[in-house]
């Protein structure tokens, strides 16, 4: 079942559920036909979409809100944080194509701050799946959440069969004494091939899916951080305000001393193209990003 | 409970309000402005914005919107949303009035114990949003608008916007979406007091031929006087102007309404104002 076949099962039969977009509807092509009225587009107007999907949230509805993830969280963002997050309305935020899944759409459309800017908001929480089966297992937890939370989009199919989704939890997919990767959103596909490569080399690797950024779960990475020496932090955002920082912030917080390499976008976009392409050119594929790691291993 | 519709405008009713009916408003929007001027004393507010909104807002809750005090979470009431956060003196000012409010309450302006400060808040009865940032009230009164009409309820949906507030993209935003969905008990009153916070409107952003925008918007438009009572009773017991159409009400008032020393000033946006100036004001409101 993919995103868009789940969601209609879930909206018709509980019409809490309203769907709304801004003139995106790449991933819910079918739904305005079967959800009817529930099914609101207020055309390409960000601002006036969050807005509206208070006011509907108001009146006692869960509003599930599309729009390209880089033009919902920026150009709507104080619409988010003061609309939205302030009032702690059970407002999802289904933000698509986010991080490398902008492929060959160019800088304008590249959301490489989303996480930064969603977590900085009071309330929000943050979802980033691996992949389109973990995705549908988390919403099916988040849509009936009372709190207001931003999901990134990700269609990709699973190469892995993902264990109970909770929220705050973060899938541990291996343990291992030397490294441990910390992956979350499409990245994991890589990260999943980099810990097998990894294996290869004869390395004890951990791999865990973050899945949920926000709430963090802080005693899965404060065990890691244990366990292991050494560990990576990857994600298609850029460096400021994501997992790297938030696992800066938290071993800070408990006085925790460990070896981070992140393994990020730093401070400037990727150079549009289809995917893998962009992988490539940003040396984040899962041989580029094992030879960082080996690297910076061996030389520490 | 509140009134229905029907029994506050018959059909074949006379609409012109009695000599004690606009006798009995102008007592509130005394009352009302009197407390702005006793929250300016206690550390300043937005006076000018609030005085200007004053009669529209003693009108529209005293006799156009089905709300009252042990209504205020009904899902049929009809709603009111500030988005002029600003002028929120004169709205609290009402609901002292209305009783929603205990009056010792304004009082406790900017004091650390409540939530009476520059702009509203959701905890005080009667604040549907909280305000302060401009262009947001208007998006979110479509969404309570859109849901009130999926839900073939017929609650009418209030905004009071500034004009200076019509700058923001956000509201045009929303007077698009509002024509595309016909919400025709969505009104939008526009306090057209002719300033923003520094300058006339006119001579910073003009905002002029203002009601051709809306018209051209696909909003019905209706201009009067926002002090008359008369006027305003004659124009929003015929909402829906157009079936299918939203309405808007701008309604020409003057910044600082009511006590000459401070009308029409550009320098009396935000006013702290001395105890002896309230007294003085409150002599000037007597007239």
């Amino acid at each position: 079942m993919n995103y868009e076949e789940w969601l209609t099962a879930v909206t018709l039969t509980d019409d809490r559920y309203v769907v709304l977009t801004a003139e995106n509807r790449a991933a819910i092509r079918n739904l305005p036909e079967v959800l009817g009225d529930r099914f609101i587009d207020t055309g390409i107007t960000e601002q006036a979409l969050i807005g509206i999907a208070t006011g509907l949230a108001l009146r006692g509805r869960i509003p599930i809100v599309h729009g390209l993830a880089s033009f919902l969280t920026l150009r709507a963002y104080e619409f988010i944080r003061t609309d939205v997050g302030m009032t702690n309305l059970p407002v999802k935020l289904v933000g698509s194509i986010p991080g490398f899944l902008s492929e060959g759409n160019g800088p304008t459309h590249q959301s490489l701050e989303d996480v930064a800017l969603m977590r900085s908001i009071p309330n929000m929480r943050v979802f980033c799946p691996s992949d389109e089966q973990d995705m549908i297992l988390g919403l099916q937890t988040i849509l009936p959440d009372p709190s207001p939370w931003y999901i990134r989009h990700n269609p990709l199919p699973s190469p892995v069969n993902h264990a109970p989704f909770e929220i705050g939890k973060a899938e541990v997919i291996a343990e291992g004494s030397e490294v441990t990767l910390l992956v979350y959103g499409m990245l994991f596909e890589q990260a999943l091939i980099a810990y097998q490569l990894l294996q290869q080399q004869e390395m004890s690797v951990g791999l865990v899916n973050v899945r949920t950024i926000k709430p963090i779960d802080e005693e899965t990475l404060l065990k890691v951080a244990l366990q292991t020496p050494w560990i990576v932090t990857l994600e298609d955002h850029f460096l400021t305000g994501g997992l790297f920082s938030i696992v800066a912030e938290l071993f800070v917080r408990h006085r925790l001393s460990c070896h981070v390499l992140p393994l990020a976008l730093e401070g400037r976009g990727f150079h549009p193209g289809s995917l893998p392409d962009p992988l490539y050119q940003e040396e984040m594929t899962a041989e580029q990003m094992v030879q960082k790691i080996l690297h910076t291993l061996r030389r520490n | 409970m509140y009134p229905s519709m029907t029994s506050i405008h018959p059909p074949s009713g006379d609409f012109s309000l009695t000599y004690e009916e606009i006798q009995r408003l102008k007592a509130r929007s005394f009352e009302v402005r009197k407390y702005v001027l006793q929250m300016a004393s206690r550390g300043g507010c937005f006076v000018g914005a609030s005085l200007s909104c004053v009669d529209l807002l003693v009108y529209l809750y005293s006799k156009f919107l089905r709300i009252s005090k042990n209504s205020l979470g009904d899902p049929n009431r009809d709603y009111f949303f500030l988005s002029k956060g600003h002028a929120v003196p004169a709205l609290y000012g009402l609901f002292a009035v209305l009783g929603f409010l205990d009056p010792q309450r304004l009082e406790n302006h900017l004091k650390p114990n409540d939530f009476i400060y520059w702009h509203p808040n959701r905890n005080i009865p009667g604040i549907e949003f909280h305000s302060g940032s401009l262009g947001h009230l208007l998006p979110i009164a479509v969404g309570v608008a859109l849901d009130c009409k999926l839900r073939g309820q017929s609650n009418r949906v209030v905004v009071l916007l500034g004009d200076g507030e019509l700058d923001e993209g956000s509201n045009w935003e929303a007077c698009l979406i509002a024509q595309a969905y016909r919400l025709d008990h969505l009104i939008l009153v526009v306090d057209r007091n002719g300033f923003q916070a520094n300058a006339p409107t006119e001579a910073l952003i003009p905002l002029d031929p203002l009601e051709k925008k809306f018209q051209a918007f696909g909003l019905s438009e209706t201009t009067i006087d926002g002090h008359s009572f008369i006027e305003m009773e004659r124009t929003f017991y015929k909402i829906p102007f157009d079936p299918g159409m939203p309405n808007v009400v701008i309604a020409e008032t003057t910044r600082g309404k009511g006590v000459p020393s401070l009308e029409e000033r550009v320098d009396r946006w935000f006013c702290k104002l001395s105890g002896e100036e309230v007294e003085q004001f409150i002599q000037e409101l007597y007239g």
